[in-house]
């Protein structure tokens, strides 16, 4: 089977909706969550339209419910804008991850795409780009998973403020493990090799370690220093190959001239 | 609170680090050792997100086998290892927190 077997438009369809079904698991995982943000914008002090709108025009799960705690709080706005720019910074290393599969598409493309890059759609994208070589429809991959999980969070957000009204102890409910488990679902595929299972140890422990820093800032801290462990760990296994190869040379050399 | 404020000045926070790289990426080329490197950013990421999670769910470390967090993460992870199925590991994962920490009252 190949590429030319169906008509372009038909191929493109096909890959939008791969990427949405891809993403529903992912979009299970981030309904309760969704649902929590809605509920949880009032009480913080953001307006029902003001929590619809952050939705809408943020669409970023993490940093929407830091700036609930800190408006909460009663943080002046710099800082949360300041703070959301900090906790977003990991979706500079996500982009940086998928930078040579979007290099052939024009910015018309890379805004939305750019816009749609949380956490779950780099998830099943980046998944899917792992499991085949011809990569140059799907963006139309990406953008069926980016609006499967916009729409949902959307959705999930006006869900959320109107169930606030109605149970006001909704928040109580533990509806934020739902994150966590969704995210452990998509860490344990990783872990086929010694230097992944160092970069994620690595993170995790440097991650409680550096917990008490202001702004998540031990989260990129964590990443970097898992990142740094895995490489060092994959690049000691490269060399080792290596050596192993030039030290059985001599022998394959040998017996050709037999 | 102005409230469009807040909402624009997060958008530009947000989009413009999504956008960066994406923006000059037809001009820069990663070395392979960088290439390699991105390669551990989404289990690393998630991973430091997820464990001050489930170990210091109100704030300060809880490593006992009555933090219901803990548990369910435990049970969420042993489906994902035999399973290998996403949704799978999101609702037995769920099922066993709301049952510790609500049937059981942990």
């Amino acid at each position: 089977m190949s590429a030319t077997d169906y008509p372009l438009a038909e191929r493109r369809r096909q890959e939008f909706i791969a990427g949405a079904k891809a993403t529903v698991p992912l979009i299970v995982g981030a309904i309760p969550f969704g649902i929590l943000f809605g509920t949880l914008a009032e009480p913080s002090g953001l307006s029902a339209l003001g929590a619809l709108a952050m939705s809408l025009i943020v669409f970023a799960g993490a940093s929407q419910f830091i700036a609930l705690g800190l408006l909460s709080a009663g943080a002046a706005l710099p800082v949360i804008i300041a703070t959301t720019l900090v906790v977003n910074l990991r979706h500079m290393l996500y982009a940086a991850n998928l930078v040579p599969k979007i290099r052939h598409l024009p910015q018309r493309w890379r805004i939305p795409m750019a816009f749609g890059l949380t956490d779950e759609t780099f998830a099943a994208v980046s998944n899917r780009y792992l499991q085949q070589e011809e990569t140059r429809e799907l963006h139309w991959f990406y953008l069926g998973s980016f609006l499967a999980m916009y729409s949902n969070w959307v959705f999930c957000t006006a869900l959320g403020v109107g169930l606030g009204k109605v149970f006001p102890d909704m928040t109580r409910w533990g509806l934020d493990f739902a994150m966590s488990v969704t995210f452990i679902g998509m860490v344990v595929p990783y872990l086929r090799n010694s230097p992944m299972w160092a970069a994620v140890i690595v993170s995790g422990a440097m991650a409680i370690a550096t917990a008490g820093m202001p702004h998540k800032l031990g989260l990129m801290v964590a990443a970097i220093c898992g990142i740094a462990a895995g490489l060092s760990l994959h690049l000691l296994k490269q060399q080792r190959a290596d050596q192993d190869r030039t030290a059985t040379e001599p022998m394959t050399e040998r017996e050709t001239d037999r | 609170m102005n409230e469009a404020a807040l909402i624009f000045g997060m958008f530009l926070a947000t989009f413009s680090v999504r956008y960066l790289l994406f923006a000059v990426a037809g001009r820069v080329h990663f070395p392979p050792w960088l290439n390699t490197a991105l390669g551990f950013v989404p289990p690393v990421v998630l991973t430091a997100i997820v464990l001050p999670a489930v170990l210091m769910p109100k704030g300060e470390l809880w490593l006992s086998p009555t933090n219901p967090w803990l548990l369910a993460a435990l049970v969420a992870a042993l489906v994902a290892l035999v399973r290998r199925d996403l949704l799978t590991t999101i609702l037995v994962g769920m099922a066993a927190f709301m049952l510790l920490r609500f049937g059981m009252g942990l």
